[in-house]
C-alpha cells in the first residue's frame, strides 16, 4: 500500500472511530433529545406565538426552521467539545498520534448526524404548526438541501468550536465565531427550501442554484477544517 | 530504535508566554525506571512532562524522547507516550471497555492487545461494562492507565498521579505502576506527595526555577 493510500485509511478509520464515539456518547447522554430538540421545538412555537398570523408564518416558515437550527447547532456543537474538555481527553487526542484530518471528519459527520435528526423534527414541526406544504419533487430538494446545509454547518461547528475548545468564555465565544460564517447557510438553505416548500408560488426549479451554494460551503469549510484542525487543536 | 534512551535533555529550555519555564534542563531517563519530578509548585514539573509528550516546543538546547528529535519531530513523539494529569481523559458516558478499545483504536490496536490491557488493570471482570461515570477514583485512574497500556505507551508522564485517591487507591496505583515498569515501561511521576512517591520511583529528580538536579537512585 502506498503511502498515501495508508494515510487515507488512516484519517477513514479515525473518522469512523471518532463518529461512532460520538453518536455512542450522544445516544447514552441524550442531550440532543432531551434538551436540544425540546429547545428547537420551544423555538418554533414562541416564533409562532411572536407572529400570530397563518399567512406570514406560511411564508416565513423555511426561514425560521433554518433560524432554529442555526442557534440549536450552537448547543449541538458546544456539546461535542465539551465531551472532550470534561476529562481532558483533547489532551489525550493530541498524543495519541490519531490523524487531525480523521479527527475532524469524525467529529463532523457525528454533528451532522445529530443536526439531520434536528431538521427532520424542524420541518415536521413547520408542517404542523406553520401548515406548510412539501411536493413530491419538493421532497428531493428538501432532503438533498438538509444533506448539504447540515454538512455545512457540521464543517464550521468542527472548525470553530476545536478553536474555541480551549479558549476562556468559550460558552459566549462559540455564537460570535459561528453564526457570522455561516449566513451563507441560512440564506441559501432558506432559499432551496421557499423553492421545496412553494413558498409564495416560487418553483421547486430556483431552488438548485441555493443547493449549489451550500454544496460549495460545505465542501470549502470540510477541506479547510481537514487540514487546519491539527493546528487549531495545538493552540 | 530499541537502544535510544527514553529521555535525552541537554540546555533544553521550554517558553510559556514569553516566560522560560525550564531553563537549561539537564535530564537522561533509562528504560524501565520510574522517576520520581518533586518540587514547588511552578517549579517546571508540568511543563517538563508536557515537553516530553511532544506537547510544547523545546525553545533552545537539545531534546530527545524514545530517539525522536523535539526540535524537529515532536510530533512523531506523541502517538509513543502517555500522558495523564489531574483529569484522566476519559469519556464518562462510554464504559470502561468502551473507553480502552477507543484509545487502544486510536493506534490500531487488535482486540486481544485491547483485552491484555483491561486484564493488566484487574478490568475484565464486573467492571467491565460499567459506565466510567460511575467507577470509584482509584477505578477511574486504573480504566486510564489501562488506555495506556492499550495505546502501547512507551514513556508514561504521570502529573500527581495519586490525587484525589483514598489509600487504597494509592496502594493500588503503585502496584500498578511497578508492574508497567517490571513490564519494560519508563514513568515519570511528578509529585508532591514525596512519601507515598518516594517509595515508588527508584530516582529523584528535583526541578527548581526551571533547572533539574538529579538526587540519585531511591533505596
Amino acid at each position: 500500500m502506498s503511502e498515501t493510500r495508508r494515510a487515507f485509511a488512516s484519517v477513514r478509520a479515525t473518522a469512523r472511530l471518532i463518529a461512532i464515539k460520538d453518536l455512542r456518547i450522544e445516544r447514552r447522554g441524550r442531550v440532543l433529545t432531551n434538551q436540544v430538540l425540546p429547545f428547537a421545538l420551544i423555538v418554533m412555537v414562541m416564533f409562532a406565538f411572536a407572529l400570530d398570523s397563518d399567512a406570514v408564518l406560511e411564508r416565513v416558515a423555511p426561514g425560521l426552521v433554518w433560524l432554529a437550527t442555526l442557534f440549536s447547532t450552537l448547543f449541538v456543537i458546544a456539546r461535542s467539545f465539551a465531551v472532550e474538555s470534561a476529562d481532558g481527553a483533547l489532551d489525550q487526542l493530541r498524543t495519541s498520534g490519531a490523524p487531525s484530518a480523521g479527527i475532524f471528519l469524525g467529529k463532523a459527520l457525528a454533528l451532522m448526524a445529530q443536526l439531520l435528526v434536528l431538521v427532520v423534527v424542524l420541518v415536521a414541526a413547520a408542517v404542523v404548526l406553520y401548515r406548510a406544504d412539501i411536493s413530491g419533487q419538493g421532497g428531493v430538494l428538501l432532503v438533498t438541501t438538509a444533506l448539504a446545509a447540515t454538512g455545512g454547518l457540521a464543517a464550521v461547528g468542527t472548525l470553530y468550536g476545536g478553536l474555541s475548545a480551549g479558549a476562556k468564555g468559550r460558552e459566549t465565544l462559540l455564537p460570535l465565531l459561528v453564526l457570522p460564517v455561516v449566513a451563507p447557510v441560512l440564506i441559501g438553505a432558506t432559499r432551496a427550501t421557499e423553492s421545496a416548500f412553494g413558498t409564495n408560488g416560487i418553483a421547486v426549479s430556483e431552488g438548485w442554484p441555493w443547493l449549489g451554494l451550500l454544496v460549495v460551503f460545505a465542501v470549502l469549510f470540510s477541506v479547510t477544517g481537514a487540514i487546519a484542525f491539527g493546528s487549531l487543536l495545538d493552540e | 530504535m530499541a537502544l535510544d534512551l527514553p529521555v535525552e535533555l541537554s540546555d533544553a529550555v521550554a517558553v510559556l508566554g514569553a516566560f522560560p519555564v525550564l531553563a537549561g534542563a539537564n535530564l537522561t531517563v533509562q528504560r524501565g525506571e520510574i522517576v520520581l519530578l518533586r518540587g514547588p509548585n511552578g517549579a517546571g514539573k508540568t511543563t517538563l512532562l508536557r515537553l516530553c509528550a511532544g506537547l510544547i516546543e523545546l525553545e533552545r538546547g537539545r531534546g530527545r524522547v524514545l530517539g525522536h528529535d523535539l526540535s524537529t519531530d515532536r510530533w512523531s513523539v506523541r502517538h509513543r507516550v502517555g500522558l495523564l494529569g489531574h483529569a484522566n481523559g476519559l469519556y464518562p458516558d462510554l464504559t470502561v471497555t468502551e473507553n480502552v478499545a477507543f484509545w487502544g483504536r486510536t493506534v490500531g490496536a487488535s482486540d486481544a492487545e485491547i483485552a491484555a490491557a483491561l486484564k493488566r488493570m484487574a478490568l475484565d471482570g464486573r467492571l467491565a461494562d460499567v459506565q466510567v461515570s460511575r467507577l470509584s477514583a482509584g477505578q477511574r485512574r486504573r480504566t486510564a492507565l489501562a488506555a495506556l497500556v492499550a495505546r502501547r505507551a512507551e514513556l508514561w508522564l504521570l502529573d500527581e498521579p495519586h490525587a484525589g485517591l483514598d489509600a487504597s487507591g494509592r496502594d493500588e496505583l503503585d502496584e500498578v505502576l511497578r508492574q508497567a515498569a517490571r513490564a519494560g515501561a519508563t514513568i515519570m511521576v511528578a509529585s508532591h506527595e514525596l512519601e507515598r512517591a518516594g517509595t515508588l520511583a527508584t530516582r529523584q529528580v528535583e526541578v527548581v526555577a526551571g533547572q533539574v538536579r538529579d538526587l540519585g537512585a531511591t533505596s
